[in-house]
């Protein structure tokens, strides 16, 4: 039987997760931006960074690596971390297509820049491809909307889609083996 | 050619930069509120008859007035940067393209306010617009224009940067600040407003990045100056997003009050709607506000022009009217299915309701799956008085006004276009296929809203 008092630390299948040096440091400089007695306010941009040093997403190991440092409760950190679309509580592709759906980019033919998509990578929105390289997810409007249709990839927005260009996208990924991250520079 | 204030000087080379954005005049209202006190550059604001451009149009001025100051306990100025609301993409355009100006804002109206601390709250799709805004910081204090004894006048200002995670709710402010507390977007209970309680409990001050940023022409050329552009209680310049079915979609500026025909069809704006195909309907500030029909864009229900100003574009009320919202302005030509949008859009509420009132939990749910229905030809005439009973009974009953805004466009789509509902309802062969008025556009009947 299991103590439930006791939190899910490293329970089997889940792979250990210890923040990098170059995390932490990224943390400790988010964590100079608040009041030391409300440190908890670095917990979104901290998720980021843990989320990017984690292979993209955020395993329960990863989150209770973030409790500690903000020496907070597990649960303040699954119940952010579940509540924002940004974050990965699955592992994902190596580069995530967020592509916008609302009005706006539909107006301007998202629909078709999604069934396209889903052609050429051969899987569905929410899906990852078997080689692991993409992953296609629906957005909601991001602020782009004089660009649509657009997808989101990493830090970068790609703006005006034609089939043809996400053609060109999709091989351009394709050959690319790091991770895009929203946190890249 | 209308006067710019604001995107003036953002084709600049080099503007980004401080030593650009110093050539071409910047930091000069900061030299001049100063040297003013914390109440003189209050006044100016209140003068200029500066609105909120976040949504709402609550007068700045009179925000800040009402900003508690109890000793000892510090006060902030949070900057509203979720810029969320679908259709909207101004204050990227602003903060990618001229981060200084953004800055600049800040620091007057925090000296004004007596803030000591700003917070950008930057949506978290926005990152590299976050790293530009940092890097500006920076420049900025290394200048001297941040940071302790700001040009040698005493005053001390920090500014941070602190990015979301993609959560539309998280635009309102209340919500906002619990996300900057590093909880769940869930909105607050007011009163107490942030004003009294905000950020950890402190007097706050939540203002769009747009409205900060029309604070340097304001404090440069004085509020009456400001308050001479516009019509009535609709002062100054205004940015908008300009979206969907038009020629030349992108961010301009516009002196309020001009007509809403000359900017949808002018080449200085939108250039027209797309493809040459006539007009169908309008979304003039953002998804949360209600349609227009092409019979009540240009002219409103008592046949006065429609001009882009607050009160304009509200008149009518909401049998006739809408609202200049975010300024997030898109249009639809006779190609684009009504049912299909408001579909989308109550599927985007569903999706980004944050579950805490019943009646908007549960009321997008349904009303995007009855909305699914009508669109895919799964349903009857008489789920439209279903959706309507559904939107109706979200409105007012909630935490927030996210509630109102997911029930608004329901309500309004169905008021001006209830033959659309209908023929979904009756013809459900014909609209199983997706691209059914692209194919062939429904017959519109011109609605006379006289009387
Ligand atoms: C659901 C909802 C979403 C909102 N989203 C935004 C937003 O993205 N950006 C914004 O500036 N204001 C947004 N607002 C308005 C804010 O609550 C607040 O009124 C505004 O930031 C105040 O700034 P202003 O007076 O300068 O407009 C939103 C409001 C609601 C109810
Ligand atoms: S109205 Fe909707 S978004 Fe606002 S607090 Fe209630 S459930 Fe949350
Ligand atoms: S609707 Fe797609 S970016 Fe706004």
């Amino acid at each position: 039987m299991e103590d439930p008092t006791k939190p899910v630390t490293t329970t089997e299948g889940v792979t250990p997760f210890e923040l990098s040096e170059k995390a932490l440091a990224e943390c400790r400089m988010i964590l100079e931006r608040y009041p030391a007695e409300f440190s908890k306010s670095g917990l979104i941009p901290i998720l980021h960074v843990a989320q990017a040093d984690n292979d993209g997403w955020l395993s329960v190991a990863a989150m209770n690596a973030v409790a500690a440092l903000l020496k907070i409760q597990y649960i303040e950190v699954y119940e952010v971390a579940t509540f924002y679309s940004m974050f990965h509580l699955h592992p994902v592709g190596k580069h995530v297509f967020d592509v916008c759906r609302t009005v706006p980019c539909m107006l301007r033919g998202s629909d078709d820049i999604v069934a396209h998509i889903e052609k050429r990578l051969g899987i569905k929105a929410g899906q990852t491809t078997a080689d692991g390289q993409f992953t296609l997810r629906m957005a909601e409007c991001l602020g782009s909307c004089g660009g649509a249709p657009m997808l989101q990839c990493g830090a970068n927005y790609h703006e005006h889609l034609t089939t043809e260009k996400v053609d060109e996208l999709i091989e351009k990924f394709r050959a690319i083996p790091e991770r895009s991250n929203y946190t890249d520079q | 050619m209308s006067r710019k204030l604001l995107l003036e000087h953002i084709d600049k080379p080099g503007i980004r930069g401080l030593e650009g954005y110093r050539a071409n005049g910047g930091y000069r209202s900061v030299e001049k509120s100063l040297k003013m006190t914390p109440d003189e550059v209050l006044e100016e604001v209140k003068k200029s008859g500066l609105r909120g451009r976040g949504g709402a149009g609550f007068p700045a001025g009179m925000k800040w007035s009402f900003l508690a100051k109890p000793e000892g306990v510090p006060r902030y100025l949070v900057v509203n940067a979720d810029e969320s609301e679908p259709g909207t993409f101004k204050d990227r355009y602003l903060m990618e393209r001229i981060p200084h100006m953004l800055i600049e804002g800040i620091i007057s109206s925090c000296f004004a306010m007596g803030a000591k601390t700003s917070y950008i709250y930057i949506r978290g799709e926005y990152f590299y617009v976050a790293r530009i805004l940092e890097q500006a910081i920076a420049e900025a204090r290394a200048a001297g224009w941040l940071g302790k004894n700001i040009q040698g006048s005493g005053f001390d200002l920090d500014v941070f940067v602190h990015v979301g995670a993609g959560a539309y709710i998280c635009g309102e402010e209340t919500a906002l600040l619990e996300s900057l507390e590093g909880k769940r977007g869930n909105p607050r209970i007011k009163p107490p407003f942030p004003a009294v309680k905000g950020l950890w409990g402190r007097p706050t001050v939540v203002n769009n990045v747009e409205t900060i940023c029309a604070v340097v022409p304001i404090i440069n050329d004085g509020g009456e100056e400001y308050a001479k552009i516009g019509i009535g209680r609709s002062t100054g310049t205004k940015l908008i997003s300009a979206g969907g079915h038009v020629n030349k979609p992108g961010v301009y500026e516009i002196e309020l009050g001009i007509p809403v025909e000359e900017f949808l069809m002018s080449d200085e704006y939108c250039g027209g709607v797309s493809g040459g195909r006539p007009l169908k309907a309008c979304i003039p500030g953002g998804s949360s506000v209600p349609i227009l029909p092409a019979e009540l864009l240009f002219r409103t229900a008592k046949f006065e022009t429609r001009l882009m100003t607050y009160e304009s574009l509200s008149d009518g009320g909401f049998q006739t009217g809408s609202m200049l919202g975010s300024g997030g302005f898109y249009v639809f030509n006779d190609t684009a299915c009504i049912v299909r949008s408001t579909w989308n859009h109550s599927r985007f509420y569903h999706h980004e309701s944050c579950g805490q009132c019943s009646p908007c939990r549960e009321g997008t749910g349904w009303m995007e799956k009855i909305l699914y229905r009508l669109e895919h030809g799964l349903a009857r005439t008489d789920d439209i008085d279903l959706l309507w009973d559904v939107q109706r009974r979200i409105e007012g009953n909630t935490i927030c006004p996210f509630g109102d805004a997911a029930a608004w466009p329901v309500a309004a789509a169905i008021r001006h276009f209830r033959d659309e509902f209908e023929y979904h309802a009756t013809h459900p062969t014909k609209v199983k296929d997706p691209k059914h008025f692209e194919k062939e556009p429904m017959k519109r009947v011109e609605r006379s809203y006289a009387g």
